[in-house]
């Protein structure tokens, strides 16, 4: 668990303060896969660093499982540290050392025997699937491979937390696709809590539970994602959810609504609810007629949702529309 | 009728071997001591530094202006005034003994350098997730400085040995022996260009040599 109370960032430059955060409050829950986003320079990565003590607040506190980080001295800072991982957009691995010294780099910290680094190193590895690599250096390997002996090295002392910085923008999709699961997975079957900081909505989608949306050092939005990334209120968010969106539809489908007759509607449909036959049920009991002008199915996560965009024709469409909220679905009404 | 090797008689030649052995001696004497002093020196440079992880200016000051006033002074100016102090500490000021002091005082500095600008070298990020990872900044200099820069490192240490032997070369003004001192007596006051020659063909093979096993251990420990 860890909270920002009324945390506030200023940098110290020859051309006056910069404020990269402005007093906020957000806590986030154990557990989780957590996602921070906003535009470069947003103050993402100082609100992640605030985590570790890589930075220290101007003013508020931050708490993690109730220990002010400010508080602590040299010895606790670097206790605190040794159980919170990190990883990084330019990976910042050891050149010098083979992709099983990195690894093993603070493992060697904590001063453990040999013999248990090098079985903690081969456990990694094979967990991160990078057996066949141990004993080549960062230069060798590609992107997606570097990231993996990142996120080893990152979970290589078993901490609770793990703080993600961009770790997927230096990557193509593919690859940012098959690290993503990776921590998907890490989080599903070590409850490793995981704060991650992106500017792509895709990310947030594909991993995260919960999101914050930074806006220019301000937080402006904050919840699960389900929640956040189907009914988006700030302009930010709109405009992060529209750039995801357009990744995966594409303009060509869209259809011009104005050649269409009819009350259009969005219907969003959340988990269970996506695959149950309202449309077709809604229809026979209202007498509507109803065109579909897009739609699909993906997923939030592991949650499906579906968003339909339809026009209705004829029949009692006012019941219609009260008959698919009854459903559990939600109803938008793009043009009456 | 003067020949070309008309001094090169075998007296001469075992001079020139003594020459060569002192200028070995001077070099293998000062360079261990140069860096041992110019390492840490380098080091502390680097720590308290602009953007340093222990920046402290006021140090850093100080330390920067020590090396930059040795590194000012002409080595032959440094060596005349090193001399009451090489006598009380090497017992004389003359010979290999008495060269050692001043080159290793006069190469430290300049090694330094050399070290502060290879760290500087070494991505802020690598240091941060040291950081990050809770390392103490004894295991950042250790496990991650000086094994990140050991190429620019040892590029340095060549750089400062070639040095080391322009150093001793002007030894020969106050007398601390060596194929410098030589090429200087022989082949300067006394005009015997033969030994000149020879004594400076030594030295070129000396510099490059080696300059190609510096170069050597720069791309064995290279990992880019
Ligand atoms: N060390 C620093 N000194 C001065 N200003 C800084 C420093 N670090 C960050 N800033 C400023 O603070 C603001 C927030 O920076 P931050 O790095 O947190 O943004 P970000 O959201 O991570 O951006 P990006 O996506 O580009 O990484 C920016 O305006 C940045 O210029
Ligand atoms: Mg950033």
């Amino acid at each position: 668990m860890i909270e920002f109370q009324q945390i506030e960032k200023r940098y110290r430059t020859a051309a006056g303060d910069v404020v990269a955060l402005h007093p906020l409050d957000l806590a986030i829950p154990a557990g989780q896969v957590f996602g921070i986003i906003g535009q470069s320079g947003a103050g993402k990565s100082t609100l992640l660093r605030l985590i570790n003590g890589l930075e220290r607040p101007s003013s508020g506190r931050v708490l993690v499982d109730g220990t002010d980080v400010a508080a602590l001295d040299g010895a606790g800072l670097r206790g605190l540290r040794q159980r919170i991982g990190m990883i990084f957009q330019h990976f910042n691995l050891f050149s010098a050392r083979t992709v099983a010294g990195n690894i093993a780099f603070p493992l060697e910290l904590a001063a453990l025997p040999a013999a248990r680094i090098r079985a903690r190193v081969d456990e990694l590895l094979e967990r991160v699937g990078l057996t066949a690599q141990r004993d080549k250096y960062p230069a060798q390997l590609s992107g997606g491979q570097k990231q993996r002996v990142g996120i080893a090295r990152a979970l290589a002392t078993e901490p609770g937390l793990l703080l993600c910085d961009e770790a997927t923008s230096a990557l193509d999709p593919q690859t940012t696709a098959s690290v993503l699961d990776l921590l998907s997975g890490i989080n599903r079957d070590l409850g490793l809590s995981i704060v991650l900081i992106t500017h792509e909505m895709d990310v947030i989608r594909r991993i995260c539970d919960a999101v914050a949306v930074l806006d220019q050092g301000r937080l402006v939005e904050t919840g699960p994602v389900t929640e956040v990334f189907l009914h988006p209120r700030h302009p930010t968010t709109r405009r992060f959810v529209a750039e995801a969106d357009h990744d995966e539809t594409g303009e060509a489908t869209r259809v011009r609504y104005s050649d269409i007759r009819g009350r259009i509607l969005r219907l969003t449909f959340l988990g269970e609810s996506t695959f149950r036959p309202v449309l077709g049920r809604v229809a026979r009991d209202t007498g509507i007629d109803f065109t579909i002008l897009s739609g699909r199915i993906e997923h939030i996560r592991e949650t499906p949702y579906g968003q339909l965009t339809v026009a209705l024709q004829g029949g009692n469409a006012d019941a219609a529309q009260a008959a698919f909220a009854d459903a559990g679905v939600h109803v938008e009404e793009i043009r009456a | 009728m003067s020949g070309w090797f008309e001094h090169l008689d075998a007296g001469k030649w075992a001079e020139i071997g003594t020459a060569t052995l002192d200028t070995l001696l001077m070099l293998g004497g000062s360079l261990p001591l140069t860096i041992l002093i110019g390492l840490p020196l380098g080091i502390c440079l680097f720590l308290t530094g602009p953007r340093g992880l222990h920046a402290k200016p006021a140090l850093y000051g100080v330390l920067a202006l020590l090396v930059n006033l040795l590194r000012s002074v002409p080595f032959i100016i440094l060596m005349i005034v090193l001399i009451p102090v090489t006598l009380a500490a090497m017992g004389t000021s003359l010979g290999v003994r008495g060269a050692i002091l001043p080159l290793v005082i006069g190469a430290a500095p300049f090694y330094a350098r050399l070290v502060e600008t290879a760290l500087r070298e070494v991505d802020r990020g690598v240091i941060e997730a040291s950081l990050a990872m809770g390392a103490r900044t004894r295991q950042i200099v250790w496990r991650v400085l000086l094994p990140e820069a050991r190429p620019g490192l040892i590029a340095g240490a060549t750089v400062t040995t070639v040095a080391l032997i322009g150093f001793t070369a002007m030894g020969g003004a106050i007398g601390s022996g060596g194929l410098g001192d030589l090429a200087y007596r022989d082949g300067y006051l006394r005009s015997h260009t033969d030994v000149a020659v020879v004594t400076v063909v030594l030295l070129l093979v000396l510099v490059q040599a080696l300059q190609m096993v510096g170069d050597r251990l720069v791309a064995r420990f290279t990992r880019r």
